[in-house]
């Protein structure tokens, strides 16, 4: 019988999304291991946002209010959550797998000398232990992990798991209290927008991303062709951005832009994890890869394993040929 | 500034890939390894800072013999030393564990920075530099886009990537272990002068005895995840494959977009 805490990450507008999956998974886990799952909310004042998961099938929403909570630290975070999970010993404790719990969910598990295990995208009880699956290598190659002792720490791919599949019921809301210091271990500046003339590529019809293995900028005419034939925008995966081929806000990804046309056409994009939750609620994923293991194939519809840079111009040609048929 | 740079050797990323007999990881047999991409960042950040301020840049690796290769490439391209902790013991670890040989070895001298990528192209648990911060009691940032190290050394203006295209800025208490992402910067290609001076610069080899730890606090040993297997991952709804003539796929391709999806 496991005791399973999910921490629900907020922001401005509500529960963060990816912990509405984290506690679809949390459900999940419960029912497969015979466990209970409470959710945390944490920050300095969060009765709304724990109202939130009223009627959801949960044994409780316990909040964790400071004043040193309201904006994130790792500091406050870690202290905060490493003395709530010391007082209610949990077995199992699920992050969404979001850029802020990355950012200070292993530097908790040091603290409490526990396991961690990140970026979970599915898993299975046997015979009492919970087997863990997650992506390594870039996403080519998935790995089952069993973690040891106790807590194990465990962070929730996006789009692992679907909101909309949360069992509802009630959950009662009650505060934890904690008796730690909480001091925040860097100073807000404050927040940019990342420059560059925006192009909002979610409104697209039909999208061409390039990735690394179109091989150099020089190299990317083949986009633009496919891109201009199919009447398309130009997106691209994070490597090709970060080699400056294209500016930043043509990224596609978890860093970048989430798109769901009604056509992705994928050229040279292996399809890291990052970028395939960018882009696959896409109606209909082409991808063109001369890698026939490239994990994109695992989300494409339609997929040509070849040199792009021999399949592309063959693509529109026989675009052209057929136009109007 | 004194400058310690955490970098990992992984595969390629063009490399082809294939589970080894025992499933329990890729076959590292005729696979190219590189700079993780991240860390071939971090250094880059690094060496700019220690130009402009001064001092020197020391890079750190943990692995087998061929880490000695990636070491050497880091001291081409500006590197003052290396330390490889180099016994098998440290071989093998989670981040808990690779992150506690690191800081014992960050340690063992002293630091302004640590400097390493956000995450690791093979493992992938984006976690190492900040339980090195958390072994060391330092201040940490993760995914880290921009780096100022602001006058008299005594803090650093870092610019955390966040999601949906927003940036934030924080300030950091030095010393600091900072998680670069790759992309901040251009990193730089080792020159020929580089490459001669590297051959007469120290790589110090380290054991688990040097830095004061027993060989059950690193490494496999020390790991609190066990990898049962790796495998390719199934494809979903699986996609339908044309392989070939590319004039021939491209016309099967296009045919199954207008008569079968019909969304052209």
């Amino acid at each position: 019988m496991s005791k399973i805490w999910v921490v629900a990450q907020t922001r401005a507008d509500g529960i963060h999304p990816m912990a509405l999956e984290t506690l679809v998974a949390g459900q999940e886990l419960a029912a497969a291991s015979g466990g209970t799952v409470d959710a945390l909310v944490m920050g300095d004042s969060v009765s709304a946002r724990a109202a939130e998961l009223a009627s959801w099938e949960l044994g409780s929403v316990q909040t964790l209010e400071a004043p040193a909570l309201a904006a994130y630290t790792p500091g406050a975070y870690v202290a905060a959550l490493a003395a709530a999970i010391r007082a209610n010993a949990p077995d199992i404790v699920l992050f969404p797998h979001t850029y802020q719990t990355v950012d200070h969910v292993p530097r908790l598990a040091q603290a409490l000398g526990a396991a961690l295990v990140p970026e979970v995208v599915s898993f299975e009880v046997r015979d009492g232990a919970v087997i863990w699956r997650r992506p390594v290598l870039g996403g080519k190659l998935q790995a089952d992990v069993r973690a040891k002792g106790s807590p194990i720490l465990a962070s929730v791919q996006a789009g692992a798991f679907s909101a909309s599949d949360r069992r509802q019921g009630t959950a009662q809301v009650s505060a934890l209290s904690i008796d730690v210091e909480l001091e925040a271990d860097r100073e807000i500046l404050g927040v940019e927008e990342v420059a560059g003339e925006h192009i909002d590529l979610s409104a697209a019809d039909r999208v061409v991303a390039a990735g690394r293995g179109v091989g150099g900028e020089d190299k990317l005419g083949v986009v633009h062709d496919l891109a201009k034939a199919l009447k398309a925008e130009v997106g691209a995966s994070r490597p090709v951005i970060d080699s400056g081929w294209l500016p930043r806000d043509c990224q596609i990804g978890s860093s970048g832009q989430t798109i769901s046309p009604k056509l992705y056409f994928g050229v040279g994009i292996s399809g890291a994890i990052q970028h395939l939750v960018g882009m696959k609620g896409s109606q209909v994923i082409v991808a063109v890869n001369k890698d026939k293991s490239a994990p994109i194939f695992g989300v494409a519809d339609y997929g040509i394993v070849g040199d792009l840079h021999e399949v592309i111009p063959a693509v529109i040609q026989a675009l052209e040929e057929t136009e109007g048929d | 500034m004194k400058i310690a740079v955490c970098m990992k050797q992984v595969p390629d990323t063009e490399a082809s890939l294939r589970v080894r007999k025992d499933s329990l990881w890729i076959d590292e047999e005729e696979l190219t390894f590189v700079i993780n991409e991240s860390d071939g960042y971090a250094l880059e950040e690094a060496l700019t800072i220690a130009e402009k301020t001064g001092g020197e840049v020391v890079v750190f690796s943990l692995g087998g013999e061929r880490v000695r290769e990636a070491l050497r490439k880091a001291l081409a391209l500006g590197a003052a030393r290396a330390v490889h902790l180099a016994d098998p013991a440290f071989e093998g670890g989670d981040a808990l564990a690779t992150g506690r040989a690191l800081a014992a070895a960050i340690q063992a001298q002293q630091f302004d920075l640590v400097l390493t990528g956000s995450q690791s192209g093979d493992a992938g648990f984006s976690s190492t530099g900040s339980v090195i911060a958390g072994f060391l009691g330092w201040p940490h940032a993760w995914l880290v886009m921009g780096l100022e190290v602001e006058d008299g050394k005594k803090a650093a203006k870092v610019t955390r990537e966040m999601e949906s295209g927003v940036n934030e800025i924080v300030r950091l208490a030095l010393p600091a272990v900072i998680e670069v992402q790759a992309g901040i910067n251009s990193p730089r290609y080792a020159s020929l002068k580089g490459i001669m001076q590297a051959k007469r610069k120290e790589i110090a080899a380290v054991t688990p005895a040097d830095l004061g730890l027993g060989a059950e606090e690193v490494g496999a040993a020390a790991s609190l995840l066990e990898t049962l297997a790796v495998f390719f991952p199934e494809s979903g709804k699986g996609a339908e494959i044309f392989e070939g003539d590319p004039a021939d796929c491209a016309r099967q391709l296009v045919e199954k977009l207008r008569k079968e999806a019909r969304v052209l």
